[in-house]
């Protein structure tokens, strides 16, 4: 339950973020999920997000700077393993998972559902 | 023949008669304040077709059909279709009345179509060009959306300033003779960039235009606000009134008293989550055709100047960094 | 007519003028919405690990999982009215991803399977995926140098 708790806390915090770059500067959502991937990819290299994962969990792996940190972790991983090559495989290789299932589900749901009007 | 006032305004020799009016609009507006004087709400978003897009050409061509059975003209009686929307090659209108079989003149002016195809109309009927023309346009939310913003499953936040697309369309039956309210005088308004850059603020954008186009329309007349029952904008919604109002004092003119706007009138902004107001084509043109239309009749208006307001925005000029030329174009009705 | 006001001015005038944003409710909004997302996350994370699964396995396990939910939920129409009330708290998770992902493909299905949701699928996640992976290449150029050096 008290993983549930970190993870419902660092989660919720990270958000407030990405909301005040939102309704401070006007930066659109759009650019924030670029900003927060790229953050995430630097705050891996230099092994800064790992702790907040080890401590909050899901609180720091679900939002998209998680989705950063993998593909820096993946990265670093290949480049030990492979050397030069995993520079180029390691990234996607990590993040396979992530990207597989959002055009899957994607495109599935896109054949199965269509658009509503907000009401 | 018509003859030129001061820098702007045209004042019509053979003023055209509005001889009848109608709109039909969506589900949401259907809900609004205005609901009961529109001629039908279609509460399915699709209207019975496939896309968007053949929706709102379905709602235009209906809307079409309305105003024509209300004037009790027959559309071979029709000389001209003057109409547009907000979409790219002004889909909705081209497709609305490609079965039409009446010469059709598309328009594009953004939210301020309803008042240009009015201005173009009584042109062309006092000029002896035409005797029966019909104004219309169209705005469609989903079909708005999709090509200004968002696809509609996108989960996203309005900021505070921004306005909801309306989804309906409103025509009239302009006619050199008959029965209705008659259309004076146009002042056509000029370009105005004050250089808003939010496409979220668009009532900001068009503000300064609908503050020249009623600036120059009074001096051309040597009128005041005064002279007006009515003073009714297209969309500026409650954020871009409330410019407009600020620049018109700036100019030495309080109007705030005398002035509406389509974009409050449509909606309840407190209960139906609209921010700003609505905006779109649909907007005024639904409005006027026919709420406007019916205090006409019941005598409530003499004489209201109708100013439809357009943020001519092109998404690819606002990516490349551009700001928002505005356009507002000024109508002169008396009963 | 008066000297027309120029645009700078005319901006000042908006500015001080223009309704801000509810920063306090946005903020609480974001705060919950997120923190319920990421909760779910861990959820699925814990019931993975309990099954036996290594720790990677579960991270992939969890990511699927909620891509899944997030794609199912804007399937049936339901996220955007999440993402009205959480803004960021929406967005900001794996599955606001997800719904940028499947609502341009629903939306374009109509100009056709490839023209439409082929194309437009990455619409609005495309520059996360561009300078995600770019920057992943650049920081493992950046380590594989490091490594060379020390």
């Amino acid at each position: 339950m008290a993983d549930i708790l970190k993870a419902f806390l660092l989660g919720g915090i990270i958000c407030v973020i990405g909301q005040l770059l939102i309704d401070l500067t006007k930066i659109t959502p759009a650019r924030i999920m670029v900003v927060f991937v790229v953050l995430g990819v630097i705050l891996g290299l230099f092994g800064l997000y790992q702790p907040l994962v080890e401590w909050g969990s899901a609180g720091a792996s679900v939002p998209l700077t998680g989705f950063g940190n993998t593909l820096a972790k993946g990265v670093i991983k290949e480049i030990n393993e492979k050397g030069f090559l995993g520079v180029f495989t390691g990234g996607v290789k990590a993040a396979a998972a992530g990207i597989t299932a959002a055009v899957t589900f994607g495109y599935i749901m896109a054949i199965a559902s269509k658009p509503k009007v907000k009401k | 023949m018509a003859k030129r006032l001061g820098s702007q305004t045209v004042v019509f020799d053979k003023q055209p008669i509005i001889l009848s009016g109608a709109a039909i609009v969506g589900k949401k507006e259907g809900d609004g304040p205005l609901a009961r004087y529109f001629d039908d709400v279609v509460d399915d978003e699709y209207a019975g077709e496939k896309t968007f897009e053949a929706a709102e050409s379905r709602i235009l061509k209906d809307t079409f059909s309305k105003a024509l059975e209300k004037s009790g003209k027959a559309a071979a009686d029709i000389n001209v279709i003057l109409a547009g929307d907000l979409l790219n090659q002004s889909t909705a209108a081209s497709y609305a009345f490609r079965d039409a079989n009446t010469p059709f003149i598309g328009l594009f002016g953004a939210c301020s179509t309803m008042s240009e195809s009015l201005t173009i109309g009584s042109m062309l009927i006092d000029g002896g060009s035409a005797d029966y023309a019909v104004c219309a346009a169209s705005s469609h939310f989903c079909s708005a959306e999709r090509q200004f913003r968002f696809p509609l499953e996108y989960g996203s936040q309005r900021t505070p300033t921004a306005q909801w697309t309306v989804t309906g369309s409103g025509a009239v039956i302009l006619g050199k003779d008959g029965q209705g309210p008659r259309i004076v005088c146009a002042t056509p308004g000029k370009i105005i960039d004050q250089g808003i850059k939010d496409a979220n603020n668009m009532g900001a954008a068009m503000a300064p235009a609908a503050c020249d186009t009623i600036t120059s329309h009074l001096k051309d007349l040597g009128r005041s606000a005064d002279d007006y029952d009515l003073i009714l904008t297209g969309d500026l919604g409650s954020f871009g009134s409330s410019m407009l109002n600020d620049l018109m004092i700036k100019n030495g003119i309080d109007m705030k008293n005398k002035h509406k706007d389509c974009g409050t009138l449509i909606f309840d902004l407190e209960k139906q989550g609209v921010n700003c107001g609505g905006s779109g084509c649909g907007c005024s043109a639904a409005v006027f055709s026919t709420y406007i239309m019916n205090q006409f009749r019941q005598g409530a208006l003499k004489r209201i100047l109708f100013i439809a307001t357009g943020a001519l925005m092109s998404p690819t000029r606002s990516q490349q960094g551009e700001s928002i030329p505005g356009v507002a174009h000024a109508v002169c009705i008396e009963a | 007519m008066k000297k027309p006001i120029s645009k700078h001015e005319y901006q000042k005038m908006v500015d001080k003028k223009a309704p801000g944003s509810h920063i306090a409710r946005n903020i609480f909004a974001a705060f919950i919405t997120g923190g319920i997302i990421c909760s779910i996350g861990q959820v699925v994370l814990m019931i993975a690990e309990n099954f036996g699964a290594d720790k990677d396995t579960a991270a992939a396990v969890t990511s699927i999982t909620m891509i899944f939910l997030g794609a199912f939920l804007t399937g049936i129409n339901v996220y955007d009215e999440i993402a009205k009330f959480g803004g960021a708290g929406a967005s900001v998770p794996i599955t606001g991803f997800s719904n940028s992902i499947v609502s341009p493909a629903m939306e374009f299905k109509k100009e056709g399977y490839i023209m439409g949701v082929g194309a437009k699928m990455f619409l609005i996640a495309g520059p996360v995926l561009v300078y995600g992976i770019f920057a992943s290449v650049v920081a493992g150029l950046l380590y594989f140098i490091w490594k060379q050096v020390v």
